[in-house]
């Protein structure tokens, strides 16, 4: 990024200065920060797992965006890329990996099976989109997205970090952290806590 | 190709009198026996007529007739044509059939897989669990009268969105607005129960060693999540120390219902499908399926299509090669890169495939009779500067980088060893069988398309180990260069369709077993047509999920380290595993 580009506008440097000196606000700054070492987790599910690693390859580079560092563990990542078909049996690991994951964290769903079931939504075994279960900050169309489009997700990404203030952001608040997503259980089918009255009241009917 | 030469047929029913009957079902071929005489039958057929290969177990529901089918399909590695065999058994639970694992252990899987989608239960299977749903899951899904939840009707297009376009969401028609849907009586808070009992339970079934000192024994699960399982497929081995005493593959974590879709989907409908079973070679995967159905529909595609057709087949098995050889490297520990040189060239080989077909992976390129369009201007021009200059000089640099590399020798050579007869026995295929010293190619056995024009040679490499492996990869991506530029050279001009294009196909009643040598190994589609526009059957005999079948014995007794080393040589791709 430019130093100018850091600048905030209402601040007027010396042009000798420019190229060396930038005043900004905090938050500005550290959110730049941030935007620019986003660590996404190792994790491929489908299809969309290898334009994903194309991406990471030389022709496209996510190393410009800070990206590159994949992390296998949860532990130590902050973007969780959906890249491919979430199957009923796949899902709760997803969730249990999600809630693994230390705030801040963002989600982005790759492709159209991990954002809405895509080819495969009628299938048995399919959840119709990861965002039955967790929540989603940016969906990348396409069967697969091709990599530019996933750049162009991960700088979607970068954008929201950038608008987040220090001040009002979630996990800087006193209280208590975000709730835990429940763990989905396998059952005669899918069964999702959140839904278990629903399903004893479906019975009924 | 799935037809017993006629020859053969006499053979058979003289062989074997009053066991065999003719399958006269227009359009059907093969033999249907009795579930009593089948082991008697496959024991004679492996050990005295040299069927020593079996490629394919499935499973059919004829649900008009009330009567389940299991079919074979068997064939010697020496090469020609194939048997098909088929038991009938009528369609009330239990449904039972002999096991042939004692006989062909390849159908180890096979047969796991026709019981979890079919409920077919194979007596005498040593460990018959469920293989691509977990243990618990209700039903058997690949049945005519099974539903799923968002089932509008038996075949496509919906009459609820088409001729009209209308837009409806599946959600919109389901009780809980979710694809789910649970048994009459069902509650959520009282039934609850641990689908890995049962894996842990045959974990734990396993000849121990009586001799030296008695130590504990601990369970370990590597992955769905892990960074050198190829995707989501995950593996729990029982190690003592660091060696591994047992190993089950678990899978299905990618199951999304390929079988059943296709068989809603009207047959052209199938092809993008195909694309997405393994993903890194879609070309192959259209070709086998397009051979399948153009078998059935007794169609020739054109001279000029024909040489499309190969030249992108073999081009999707060096993309495909490439990628292995890179994700077996990381799993060796040399990280991302020789991934990187690899990608570079399957970049090259991915541009031409966006030029022909619009898309990177997804190709959809074949139809039935041809392909769907002609190569565009210049296309001709970029493969010939690809594979007369730059591919082999590429291939050479990167094997020359790899293949002396003292790491890669020590951990590859002697280590995952599988023997030829292990292989056979097994059912593996493509370069996996291959490494093993089994010159065994469905090109040269069983030449389909053209591929008996041109000249190329059959990779073979005696040891078996991870190395071999490794090597015989190398080798089919110079001998896939070869028969690339041949078909450069002869590239016909005319037409690249033989039909005229159209929505829907119209598919003679019958079944058809086409097979191709799929990068992974031997890619089979079996289609049974009933005469209306969608597959009554449509299965897909995947060289990845079988060739898993010899996973579990490469690695019983080896260190825990070479799990990952051996899963990379295997090169797997969990699209097709899980299909």
């Amino acid at each position: 990024m430019e130093s100018n580009e850091l600048n905030s506008p209402e601040n007027e440097i010396p042009p000798e200065l420019q190229a060396q000196v930038a005043i900004t606000s905090l938050d500005k700054i550290y959110n730049w920060g941030r935007s620019a070492s986003v660590w996404p987790l190792m994790f491929g599910l489908a299809c969309c797992a290898i334009e994903m690693i194309c991406a990471a390859a030389s022709r496209f580079d996510i190393a410009r965006f800070g990206m590159e560092i994949m992390r296998p563990s949860p532990r130590q990542s902050d973007l969780m890329i959906i890249s491919g078909t979430v199957t009923k049996k796949m899902i709760p690991i997803i969730v249990r990996l999600y809630n693994q994951m230390p705030e801040p964290k963002y989600v982005l769903a790759m492709g159209a099976c991990a954002s809405g079931g895509g080819p495969f939504k009628e299938g048995y075994n399919v959840v119709s989109g990861v965002d039955k279960f967790i929540p989603v900050d940016v969906y990348v169309p396409g069967c697969p997205p091709t990599p530019q489009a996933l750049l162009n997700g991960l700088i979607k990404i970068q954008e929201k970090i950038k608008c987040e203030p220090i001040k009002t952001a979630r996990w800087y608040q006193k209280g208590p952290d975000m709730a835990e997503i429940p763990v989905p259980m396998l059952g005669p089918d899918l069964i999702d806590p959140r839904k278990i009255p629903l399903i004893q009241n479906g019975k009924k009917n | 190709m799935a037809t017993p030469a006629p020859a053969q047929t006499l053979d058979l029913s003289a062989r074997f009198p009053g066991v065999l009957s003719p399958d006269t079902r227009p359009g059907y071929s093969g033999w249907i026996l009795d579930n009593s005489n089948l082991l008697v039958f496959a024991t004679a057929l492996r050990d005295e007529l040299g069927y020593d290969y079996l490629s394919s177990v499935t499973a059919v529901d004829y649900l008009p007739e009330g009567k389940m089918e299991v079919v074979y399909h068997v064939y010697k590695t020496t090469g020609g044509a194939g048997v098909v065999f088929k038991i009938q058994v009528p369609r009330a639970d239990p449904i039972e059939v002999s096991s042939l694992v004692s006989i062909y252990p390849g159908a180890e899987f096979q047969e796991r897989e026709a019981w979890d989608l079919f409920g077919i239960k194979f007596t005498g299977h040593p460990d018959l669990r469920r293989i691509l749903m977990w243990e618990g899951f209700a039903g058997h899904p690949m049945r005519k009268d099974w539903h799923e939840p968002y089932f509008e009707e038996e075949a496509k297009p919906l009459k609820s969105r088409w001729p009209e376009g209308k837009m409806i969401m599946a959600e919109s028609k389901n009780l809980y607005g979710d694809n789910i849907a649970y048994p009459a009586g069902f509650n959520p808070e009282s039934q609850i129960f641990d689908p890995e009992k049962a894996l842990y339970a045959a974990l734990r079934t396993y000849q121990k060693d009586e001799v030296g000192l008695d130590t504990d024994h601990i369970i370990v699960n590597l992955g769905p999540q892990h960074p050198s399982t190829h995707g989501v497929f995950r593996v729990a081995v029982v190690l003592d120390g660091e060696k591994i005493v047992n190993l089950k593959p678990v899978m299905g974590y990618l199951h999304r219902n390929h079988e059943k879709i296709g068989e809603r989907n009207t047959f052209i409908m199938n092809m993008p499908y195909t694309d997405r079973l393994d993903y890194l070679s879609s070309m192959s995967n259209n070709f086998g399926y397009a051979l399948a159905v153009e078998k059935l529909m007794n169609v020739k595609p054109t001279e000029r299509a024909e040489y499309i057709r190969v030249m992108m087949a073999e081009m999707t098995r060096i993309a495909n090669h490439l990628m292995a050889i890179g994700a077996l490297l990381n799993d060796l520990g040399a990280y991302f890169t020789p991934m990187l040189y690899a990608l570079e060239e399957r970049e090259l080989l991915l541009d031409i495939f966006e030029a022909v077909s619009g898309s990177r992976m997804m190709c959809n390129y074949f139809r039935f009779g041809g392909v769907a369009r002609d190569l565009p201007e210049g296309t001709l021009q970029k493969i010939k500067g690809l594979f007369f200059e730059r591919l082999p000089r590429k291939i050479e640099e990167i094997d020359r980088f790899l293949s002396e590399n003292e790491i890669i020798r020590s951990r590859g050579i002697g280590q995952g060893v599988l023997t030829a007869e292990d292989a056979i026995k097994y059912s593996a295929s493509g370069p996996l069988l291959r490494a093993s010293g089994i010159p065994y190619d469905v090109r040269r056995a069983e030449p389909y398309s053209i591929y008996d024009r041109f000249e190329f040679d059959v990779v073979v490499r005696t040891n078996g180990d991870i190395y071999d492996r490794l090597m015989v990869r190398f080798d089919e991506i110079r001998q896939s260069i070869r028969i690339v530029q041949q078909a450069v050279k002869q590239l016909p001009d005319g037409p690249v369709m033989a039909l005229k294009p159209m929505y829907q196909v119209r598919v003679p009643p019958g079944e058809a077993y086409g097979r191709v040598e799929g990068p992974k190994g031997e890619l089979g589609f079996y289609v049974i047509s009933n005469g209306k526009p969608t597959p009554w059957r449509y299965h897909v005999r995947a060289p990845s999920f079988i060739n898993l079948t010899a996973f579990g014995p490469i690695c019983i007794g080896q260190k825990v380290a070479d799990v990952v080393a051996v899963l990379g040589s295997i090169d797997i791709v969990l699209g097709e595993v899980d299909r």
